[in-house]
């Protein structure tokens, strides 16, 4: 491996890291984690065509799109000059597994070593890799990193289906910038108040059920697919808001759904190909305490009764089995199948499988796997939609138009 | 009193249809015209003959369409997707109709209506379209009428890629400079829209019953339909083509219309078009240029680069002739011996560059000075060796070659030239005065000249005029660079929001540029193209892409005057600079007199010289001259050429092959079927000999060809998968046929650990296509096809997981010694393919023969993947071996990426030991679709260019055409010389 700039520990201090904006609200309070530990950060907003442009000259342009866009971000913002080169890092996550995005970050360091060799390119990952990093998770930050996450997806899901119905415009959005300033807060100040979850997890079920909601009866379009693109409004062209214009409600599955099935896959595969070892044990233990976070959640949703709860993760495994082994674990792997079912089992008949153009692993788990749910659930409306730099806003909406004039058939 | 009616308007891409329903919803009006992209105006001209005649009455109005979706969001007008509309159209007039068909100008769709009602959409690959027939008549300088009449004469159908318009349009412009007939050409064209259609579309569902077809190209035009109707085998009861095919969709939306809008006036629709309002939110560059002043000042700086005349009539002495006879375009240059042009021709070549050339060859003959010896002549392009034959022409020189001495003649220390024609653009770097990298463009980013002038075509414009327009237009439309599929997409939405043509033509030279740097090229900064840059071909002509393509460098460049014929003045200074060396020879080319009675006949053939079965087209001069093309090696040319140089690909492919009959039990336990397919070219020697030792007869599937294709073509889900994959679907349907008792093929993450690499992965796909495989599959069940995980690191694994596969045979006991022997074949295997290659290796060296790595995948070696490239190579003079035969070789080097896949991880350390033998050298071969090469040959590239190689990469896919390969090859052949 060819050596590249290093984070080190004095750059804690001088340096500010940009973020590349995949899921705003978890995002955000992810970064308040890290600032409670001294690291200056910020969330990259630039979302202008200029990005794709830095996206196509840095990155080759049959690489998937997602690492386009990641790194037509940063570049962009580096280039604009708000940012001085001698001050800043990039980080970038590393999931590891046998899908190219594994190689985001190198690609990312081959662009930013032309331009602003300064630079270090920090890895946010969980599987040790660039262990030598100044850049370091510890156990505890890990714990709350997940309750960032869990506190993330229960804003996500509220403000989702809020904003759909909400009466007064912008009421949600007002929500929802309470609690990112509260527990944003509650994390930047380094308090333990976030382990109180059972209360704030109300409070929170109760500030979004204050919202005014219209009775009327919308078509509830789940999305699916790529991570990146799933989630990122600058990759899938804005399609929550797009489908709030159409009059209907997105479903976006938690990001937690996606954390755990990464978690899953480590001692998966230690069954599967018979090497259970003390790594694949403490896996196991590090996932039921993930999934028992999951299920409190889940439980108090559930009781609550407005929102509709997260996928129960053992349903969503077991769901899956009725498609795909859960081996196939590279990109998002089975668990794109066990969400379709299980949004279909949920009544969201309608899925928009949001994808890179040329998306290896989406070959087997999404396009490979539609037809399967489609027989097993009849009823079932599902449209791939491919998202890449020439792909254009009219080809794409036009086809989701197509999806939701089946959906009112 | 005033009635209600309902009007339904359908704004296609190309096209405007308008209906008036009355209260039985029968069609009372109906009219259909071209929008040329004016889509405001046409609508509003529609309507303003329906106010004429209907001023009092109210109407019920609605608008459907992919070009009509902008108009109706900023008018505020209802909007019913198209496919519904066609569904509720269907519902009414054919209600017994199984299934729909309709192809509109850039869309295909698709409606199933028995069985569950599904409507579908082409993907974003947008193949067969009305607007690609367009282009391809184009193409054949023809209408698209005129292309249906050739297509209903055709005597055959070739194969031609069915998914991309832009990979047809490569493989048929072959075939055309080959001389294949035009009317052939025709029924191919159609019969790509129906593959496309039917697979890329219909994607495993059966298209059965009643079919209705529907839209422009479908009512239109017989030999599509014809073709339709026998792939599908319907007969007339079941294949329906209504007399109102062509507005079925808007009938559609008239009855939407009626179910849900308000009614009112057309007057008032009329208006609310008139205010409508563009979107307004399209991107825009900087314009070309600043000003007057700055155009005057560029084109005195260019004008600079011109060549000397001389006149044909008056002029004595020795002259040479260069002819470029490119894809689509013919090129002629007559130089004196101090170069200066007597005589030049540029034309479009029609699809028939022979009749062209000679032609073009007469009339130089018949004007020229009797005082006049053309001394010598050469010929480069697509149709060299057609034209060689056909004309006597005294040289062939690859079009690399004929570029690079055209533009050394304007700018001796070149670094850089680009050469931007109709349908390619090349370029090359030169270092040391020799050709030392050439890219081309590839599917998905090929925007080229052709582009341009069929879209200024579709506007309505010349090209000349529509390039000038761009010229000062002030804000260029930001178009991406993808596809010309996408770029048209782009386009029209540039115009739904208000966009001028200026600004438009202004965009497409910046995304031809664009395209041709970042997508081509391939360039991280401008830097890296050199100094000197020379920039020829038809397109550079147009002084909106050279200006683009300047500023998007920051830097001006040199552009010939003669641009678009330098690979004819190429040509003729090869011709005048072999004439030199040999003064007292004459020149072969064809003499006057000869010319008066030339013709040719053209007929297709098979070869038989060995199983490839290649299609010839056999092409007589009469007095027993013959020019035969189609041929993947020089055997069935007639040539004596012997193509003996040793070739691991065949060796390797043909121990694969010969496994099948080894060892097979006398009477077997059961029939296992192993397809030949990705992962299997490798592991053949394990499984067979695992099922042979258990006493299992294991039954190949066929070799590969495109017809194996076909049998599994409706069971694909994923048109871009690459096409190894794409492939292993009719191996599945081949083996089911062939009655098996079962077929195995596990799925593996991980693939064997060959160390000295992070990793050990399989790529997705070929861990896992069999998940996909029984997904999509329907004849596919638990029990006649087992796909078990496994780790093949873990012997334990291996054995415990085929104990559990195998259960049923009661042979446990047994499973653990079959499983050693599997892996000792294995071994076996792989050490003799690297005995082979030393064998090879050392064969060559004592011949003096430079041997090439052809270094891609185990299942490169299937000869329909490879389409016969290492033939191509060994004909050209090189021994060829496999990656994985020298991968063990070599450690691997340090790497910028991270290396974690099995077989990629061979291409890094083949390469690096490449750049430690001094007569070998590296192609890799890509197949398209391959994401993970996206990241590998960067990689490789700068291993070899590090370590002082040459970096040729071949990109593969289902079409069938070696022209790109070929130029590459004989470029590389050029270069090494």
């Amino acid at each position: 491996m060819s050596e590249y700039k290093k984070f080190t520990e004095d750059m804690i201090k001088t340096h500010t890291i940009l973020v590349p904006n995949m899921l705003p609200i978890h995002f955000r309070l992810l970064i308040a984690i890290f600032e409670s530990k001294g690291y200056h950060m910020e969330l990259l907003e630039n979302d202008s065509r200029t990005v794709v442009d830095e996206g196509l000259k840095n990155v080759h342009n049959d690489s998937c799109y997602p690492a386009l866009l990641v790194i037509g971000q940063f570049m962009d913002a580096l280039k604009n000059g708000k940012y001085n080169p001698d001050k800043t890092a990039l980080l970038i996550t590393q999931t590891g597994g046998g899908c190219r995005a594994s190689n985001y970050i190198y690609l990312l360091r081959k662009a930013v070593e032309r331009n602003f060799p300064q630079i270090p390119v920090v890895s946010l990952n969980f599987s040790g890799l660039e262990k030598d990093s100044a850049f370091k998770i510890t156990a505890s930050m890990f714990l709350k990193l997940l309750y960032a996450v869990l506190y993330g997806d229960l804003l996500m899901t509220c403000y989702n289906k809020c904003r759909a119905y909400e009466v007064n415009k912008g009421d949600s959005r007002a929500v929802l910038g309470l609690w990112e300033k509260k527990l944003g807060d509650i994390f930047r100040s380094g308090s333990s108040k976030y382990t109180h979850t059972k209360k704030l997890y109300r409070e929170i079920l109760s500030s979004f059920g204050s919202v005014k909601l219209s009775s009327q009866k919308k078509i509830r379009v789940g999305i699916v697919g790529e991570i990146y693109v799933k989630y990122s409004p600058l990759a899938n062209n804005h399609l929550e808001d797009f489908l709030i214009s159409e009059g209907c409600e997105p479903v976006v599955p938690s990001l937690l759904e996606f954390v755990m099935y990464c978690a899953a896959g480590t001692f998966n595969d230690a069954e599967i190909y018979d090497n259970k070892n003390i790594n694949s044990r403490i896996y196991k233990l590090g996932y039921e305490l993930i999934y028992s976070k999951q299920k409190e959640l889940i439980k108090i949703m559930k009781d609550d009764g407005r929102f509709e709860p997260l996928h129960d993760f053992e349903h969503l495994r077991s769901l899956a089995d009725k498609y795909i082994n859960q081996g196939v674990v590279m990109g998002e792997g089975w668990l794109i199948p066990a969400e379709m079912a299980a949004l279909v089992q949920s009544g969201v008949k309608n899925i928009i499988c949001a994808q890179p153009f040329g998306c290896l692993p989406n070959h087997i788990v999404a396009k490979g796997m539609s037809r399967a749910i489609k027989t097993a659930n009849p009823d079932a409306n599902i449209v791939a939609i491919d998202y890449d730099p020439g792909a254009t806003r009219v080809n794409q909406e036009n086809r989701i138009k197509l999806m939701l004039a089946n959906a009112r058939i | 009193m005033a009635k209600r009616y309902s009007l339904g308007i359908d704004v296609g891409s190309t096209t405007v249809k308008t209906v008036i329903t009355d209260d039985r919803n029968s069609i009372i009006y109906s009219k259909y015209q071209r929008h040329f992209s004016k889509v405001r105006e046409t609508v509003a001209e529609q309507l303003a003959i329906i106010n004429n005649s209907y001023p009092d009455d109210d109407f019920t109005v609605c608008i459907t369409g992919s070009a009509g979706l902008g108009l109706a969001e900023s008018a505020g007008i209802p909007f019913v997707q198209e496919v519904h509309a066609a569904f509720l159209s269907v519902k009414e007039k054919v209600p017994d109709a199984d299934a729909v068909i309709e192809l509109g100008g850039e869309d295909a769709k698709i409606i199933f209506l028995t069985g569950g009602v599904e409507q579908r959409m082409n993907g974003s690959c947008a193949g067969g379209t009305g607007a690609f027939i367009d282009q391809m008549a184009t193409l054949l300088g023809i209408t698209a009428d005129r292309l249906d009449e050739l297509s209903l004469r055709a005597q055959k159908v070739y194969p031609i890629a069915s998914r991309c318009g832009v990979f047809a349009k490569s493989d048929i412009q072959p075939l055309l400079n080959q001389g294949a007939l035009r009317e052939d050409i025709a029924a191919s064209i159609f019969q790509a829209v129906v593959d496309q259609t039917v697979s890329g579309l219909a994607q495993g569902r059966t298209i059965e019953g009643k079919v209705l077809f529907l839209g422009g190209p479908l009512h239109f035009l017989k030999g599509l339909k014809n073709a339709f109707v026998k792939t599908l085998g319907l007969d007339s009861e079941h294949a329906v083509f209504p007399d109102d095919g062509i507005v079925f969709v808007a009938y559609g939306c008239a009855l939407y219309a009626k179910q849900t809008a308000e009614p009112c006036r057309i007057s008032e629709i009329i208006q609310k078009i008139k205010n409508a309002e563009s979107a307004g939110n399209i991107i825009t560059g900087e314009p070309l240029f600043a000003d007057k002043a700055e155009y005057d000042n560029f084109i005195g700086r260019h004008r600079q680069f011109d060549l000397g005349y001389a006149d044909i009539r008056t002029y004595k002495g020795n002259a040479y002739l260069g002819i470029d006879a490119g894809s689509t375009t013919t090129k002629l240059v007559l130089i004196t011996e101090d170069g200066r042009i007597l005589y030049h021709h540029y034309s479009s070549n029609m699809g028939q560059p022979l009749d062209k050339i000679s032609a073009q060859v007469k009339i130089i003959r018949d004007s020229m000075n009797p005082d006049i010896i053309i001394k010598g002549s050469a010929v480069t392009g697509y149709g060299e060796d057609l034209i060689k034959s056909g004309l006597s022409v005294d040289h062939g020189i690859v079009e690399t070659v004929a570029h690079f001495k055209a533009a050394a003649y304007f700018c001796p220390d070149v670094d850089f030239i680009i050469d931007i024609g109709g349908q390619d653009i090349k370029c090359f770097r030169i270092k040391n005065q020799s050709i030392d990298s050439i890219m081309l463009n590839e599917a998905c980013s090929s925007g080229c000249g052709s582009f341009i002038q069929t879209f200024a075509m579709a506007l309505g414009y010349d090209i000349a005029e529509f390039s000038q327009l761009g010229l000062f237009a002030k804000n260029p439309v930001e178009l991406g660079s993808r596809c010309t599929v996408f770029m048209n997409s782009s386009v029209k939405q540039a115009q739904k929001d208000g966009a001028t043509v200026e600004d438009i033509s202004a965009g497409l030279s910046m995304s031809i540029i664009k395209n041709a740097i970042y997508k081509v090229i391939r360039a991280n900064s401008p830097d890296e193209l050199g100094k000197n840059i020379v920039v020829q071909g038809g397109t550079f002509l147009n002084d909106a892409v050279l200006r683009a393509f300047e500023k998007e460098l920051g830097r001006n460049v040199i552009r010939p005057a003669i641009s678009g014929l330098m690979g004819a003045f190429g040509c003729a200074l090869y011709a005048k600079e072999n004439a030199e060396k040999n003064p007292s020879a004459e020149s072969t080319l064809i003499s006057g007199k000869e010319l008066e009675s030339f013709t040719y006949t053209s007929k297709s053939a098979k070869c038989g010289g060995c199983t490839a079965n290649c299609q010839l087209n056999i092409i007589s001069f009469g007095k027993g001259r013959n020019f035969i093309s189609g041929n993947r090696c020089e055997k069935g040319s007639g040539k004596a050429k012997n193509n003996n140089l040793p070739n691991l690909y065949e060796y390797k492919y043909n121990s694969i092959i010969a496994m099948e009959k080894l060892g097979q039990p006398a009477r077997p336990t059961a029939k296992v079927g192993l397809p030949l397919a990705l992962s299997f070219y490798e592991q053949i020697p394990f499984w067979h000999t695992f099922f042979t030792e258990l006493g299992f007869e294991t039954v190949f599937s066929d070799e590969s060809s495109r017809e194996m294709y076909y049998l599994g073509q409706h069971t694909i889900p994923s048109d871009t998968v690459c096409y190894p994959a794409k492939l292993t679907h009719g191996h599945i349907e081949n083996l089911l046929d062939k009655g098996v008792d079962f077929i195995f093929y596990p799925c593996m993450s991980y693939n064997l650990d060959e160390g000295n690499s992070d990793n050990h992965f399989n790529c997705p796909v070929v861990a896992y296509y069999p998940e996909l495989l029984t997904a999509n599959n329907l004849r596919l069940t638990g029990e006649n096809f087992r796909h078990p995980y496994m780790d093949l690191n873990n012997r334990k694994n291996v054995i415990r997981v085929m104990r559990e596969t195998l259960r049923h045979y009661n042979i446990n006991g047994k499973i653990p010694s079959a499983v050693d022997k599997a892996y000792e074949a294995y071994y076996r295997h792989q050490s003799d393919i690297s005995r082979k290659a030393s064998e090879i290796i050392a064969e060559a060296r004592a011949d003096g023969k430079n041997i090439i790595v052809l270094a891609g995948r185990p299942y490169h070696i299937d000869r329909e993947i490879n389409h016969g490239i290492h033939k191509l190579i060994t004909s050209l003079g090189f021994a060829v071996i496999t990656e994985d035969s020298v991968a063990g070789l070599a450690e691997t080097p340090n790497l910028g990426v991270l290396n974690q896949w099995t077989y990629h991880s061979r291409l890094y350390r083949a390469a690096k030991y490449v750049t430690t033998q001094p007569d070998m050298q590296l192609i890799q071969l890509v197949s398209f679709g391959c994401g993970i090469d996206a990241v590998t040959s960067d990689e490789v590239r700068s291993i070899l260019e590090n370590g002082g190689k040459l970096y040729t990469q071949l990109k593969i896919d289902e079409i069938n055409n070696l022209g790109a390969a070929r130029i590459r090859l004989r470029s590389l052949a050029a270069a090494l010389k």
